[in-house]
């Protein structure tokens, strides 16, 4: 028997949750749906059945209520996991994520832990529209006390999960609705992935592509065309936005000397202008840097498809850019468009 | 006088003696951060507590000086919290407004409305949960009724029937806002009836009437009888925030304060006692307060490095 199998992204979180809850009584689930036939999309499918009512179960339509609820559980010695099936939703709690998830180990003076995990999928495609597919993990980088991961790839967000089911203080774990049904070997026992380590998904030495979530795969398909033209580009994928893994950064910029952040968000004050401005300040006059960045439109998401188009950086524009920053010299080249299949096959409804 | 009565009477006088001094001393700028003072309310979170036992648990508010003292936090710990220091019961980091004692399960107090309620819900889920005989009071004021997670924390309080108390203290001001400029409904606890909990009104100002009332309600909880809310009208004497009174600034009328100034619990208690027992207890409380507020003088200020320890865990 392999101790690998080959599982999705959806079914490595269910996993992740169910050898928890095995494994540690005082974790549970609560959230919109979750004891549904859907099971946030697979997520949670039946866990009501397998560990009872109590350590599974829907609640009211009132976000900032119930992440409160969740906090005060943890105030208690739980563990809870509140899931959100959507990013947009966790801004109707921000009260709680802010002023209080974020703030009470410190403001308290580190008498009270509050081991929450807080999950929210971004939304795209297939007409989600401005409110359900903003991706907001800048936000929570922003606030001390919280910590951020963005798994882009199974058995990251199997080992990123019970990492964050264990982790004593609260964590934003951000999803993609685009990454769940992406398959990857996944190793059946429980395993954490390291807080704060960056995975370097592709090895290559002209050009650092650090992306985040969705778009590390986007960036990967960028690499096919930039292959084409003899360009070698490395891809890291952050996993953990905060804390951050700048060092692993840093050495592979070091070694290419240029580095392009994809993020799956706006650019505005967000995960690329951070990135970007650590690596400036480690790496400014050690060594030439060219910096740049792609991501949202700074527009809000429309729903009709030809403008959603444009909206999302694509295979085609990251590998565009790359050329750009390498051979400003020359003249502009860009592969053809295709819609990546995961975005083209997506027909909702959630 | 039974010897309940006593303990309610010092309980009482300790809070109102430490908030006279806090505000005597405030203009030295000892305490840098802004107060809200209980004085004149002091009964209800004294009243309630006297009922709780030590593993229950209270969530309450930035006006949290008495809650926090009534519960049996520490009081050279808080005052040293109060002027900034390290000795402090959250090290300086919170002050005034974020008080709290795990050791006397006085949860973390939250300087934003009607926060820590869905909290104080969230305790009683693990309560039942974990099959405790727990009980969690979830102290607020008038003005936490408007807001939307208010609602919120009654309604699954209400549908999971947690072993928790509300506990309104509605002293008609929000800030220099009076409840009929805020809301249409004033009778606050139909609220709660409207989420199915059980609800009364307390307005008497009265604290061994309000504990006896509190005794049956707490041990109905206690049972597994579902959660209970309690208003209770009382006045704030002093202004919002700050030392001082602020009749001056003419959103109030100073007729108002009459009854309660008449009814105080503080002096009623101490006028019931033998003048040599009441004489003994102040004097004591006056010695312990004298040394608490020492203790926050002499304590030392975090050391730099404090700044950073505590963002995580």
């Amino acid at each position: 028997m392999t101790n690998n199998r080959i599982l999705t992204y959806s079914e490595a979180i269910l996993e992740a949750i169910t050898q928890e809850m095995d494994n540690d009584e005082s974790v549970f689930v609560l959230g919109q749906g979750v004891d549904d036939p859907k099971g946030t999309l697979g997520t949670t499918i039946d866990l009501h059945k397998k560990f009872g009512k109590s350590r599974s179960f829907d609640v009211p339509v009132a976000e900032e209520g119930i992440l409160g609820v969740a906090i005060g559980a943890a105030l208690a010695g739980l563990r809870p996991i509140n899931v959100h099936i959507r990013v947009d939703f966790l801004l109707v709690c921000m009260n709680q994520l802010i002023n209080m998830a974020a703030k009470s180990h410190y403001m308290f003076g580190g008498s009270f832990n509050i081991p929450i995990v807080v999950r929210g999928s971004i939304g795209r495609s297939w007409g989600q529209g401005a409110q359900h597919s903003q991706a907001l993990h800048s936000f929570f980088m922003h606030t001390p006390g919280l910590k951020v991961v963005a798994p882009t790839f199974a058995s990251d967000a199997k080992g990123a999960m019970i990492a964050s089911i264990r982790d004593n203080n609260p964590v934003i774990f951000i999803e993609h609705r685009m990454l769940y049904s992406l398959k990857e070997n996944v190793p059946i026992e429980s395993y954490t992935r390291e807080q704060g380590k960056a995975r370097i998904v592709r090895k290559g030495v002209d050009v650092t592509i650090v992306a985040i979530s969705h778009m590390v795969v986007e960036s990967l398909r960028a690499c096919i065309h930039l292959e084409s033209i003899g360009i070698n580009a490395e891809v890291i994928d952050p996993i953990w936005l905060s804390p951050l893994d700048i060092e692993s950064i840093v050495s592979s910029v070091r070694k290419t000397g240029y580095l392009l952040v994809v993020d799956n968000a706006w650019l505005t004050c967000g995960a690329s202008a951070e990135i970007s401005m650590q690596v400036v300040q480690k790496l400014q006059g050690t060594c030439k840097v060219h910096v740049d960045r792609l991501g949202f439109e700074n527009t809000p998401c429309p729903t009709t498809k030809p403008l959603e188009n444009i909206f999302y950086p694509s295979p085609s524009m990251i590998a565009a850019k790359v050329h750009k920053m390498l051979y400003s010299d020359r003249e502009s080249w860009s592969p053809p468009i295709s819609e990546s299949k995961e975005v083209a096959n997506f027909k909702g409804p959630f | 006088m039974s010897e309940e009565e006593k303990r309610l009477f010092e309980s009482l006088y300790r809070i109102r003696r430490v908030e006279l001094e806090i505000a005597r001393v405030y203009s030295s700028d000892v305490v840098k951060s802004p107060i809200h003072l209980s004085i004149g309310q002091e009964y209800i979170a004294v009243g309630i507590c006297d009922i709780l036992k030590k593993t229950d648990v209270v969530f309450g508010t930035y006006r949290g000086h008495a809650l926090y003292l009534a519960k049996g936090g520490g009081l050279k710990a808080m005052m040293a919290e109060l002027y900034g220091k390290i000795g402090g019961c959250c090290k300086g980091k919170g002050g005034s407004m974020h008080l709290a004692d795990k050791a006397v399960n006085m949860m973390g107090t939250s300087a934003i409305v009607a926060s820590s309620i869905p909290e104080a819900v969230g305790y009683a889920l693990a309560i039942q949960y974990q099959s405790s005989n727990q009980v969690v009071v979830c102290f607020f004021g008038d003005g936490a009724t408007s807001e939307g997670v208010f609602h919120e924390s009654l309604n699954f309080a209400s549908l999971k029937k947690l072993p928790i108390l509300f506990i309104c203290e509605n002293n008609d001001y929000a800030i220099h806002s009076r409840l009929s400029d805020r809301s249409v409904q004033q009778d606050l606890h139909k609220f709660a009836e409207s989420h199915h909990i059980s609800a009364s009104v307390f307005t008497e100002c009265d604290i061994i009437k309000l504990r006896d009332n509190a005794k049956n309600i707490v041990s109905s909880i206690r049972a597994g009888r579902g959660p209970h809310f309690l208003e209770v009208y009382t006045y704030r004497w002093m202004e919002h925030v700050g030392p001082e009174h602020d009749w001056n600034l003419g959103y109030r009328s100073k007729d108002e304060i009459e009854f309660w100034k008449n009814n105080d619990p503080v002096e009623c208690l101490g006028n019931m006692l033998p003048e040599r027992e009441r004489t003994y207890i102040e004097e004591t409380v006056n010695q312990e307060v004298a040394i608490a507020m020492d203790f926050a003088s002499q304590s030392p200020f975090p050391d730099a490095g404090e700044l950073y320890k505590d963002v995580y865990d």
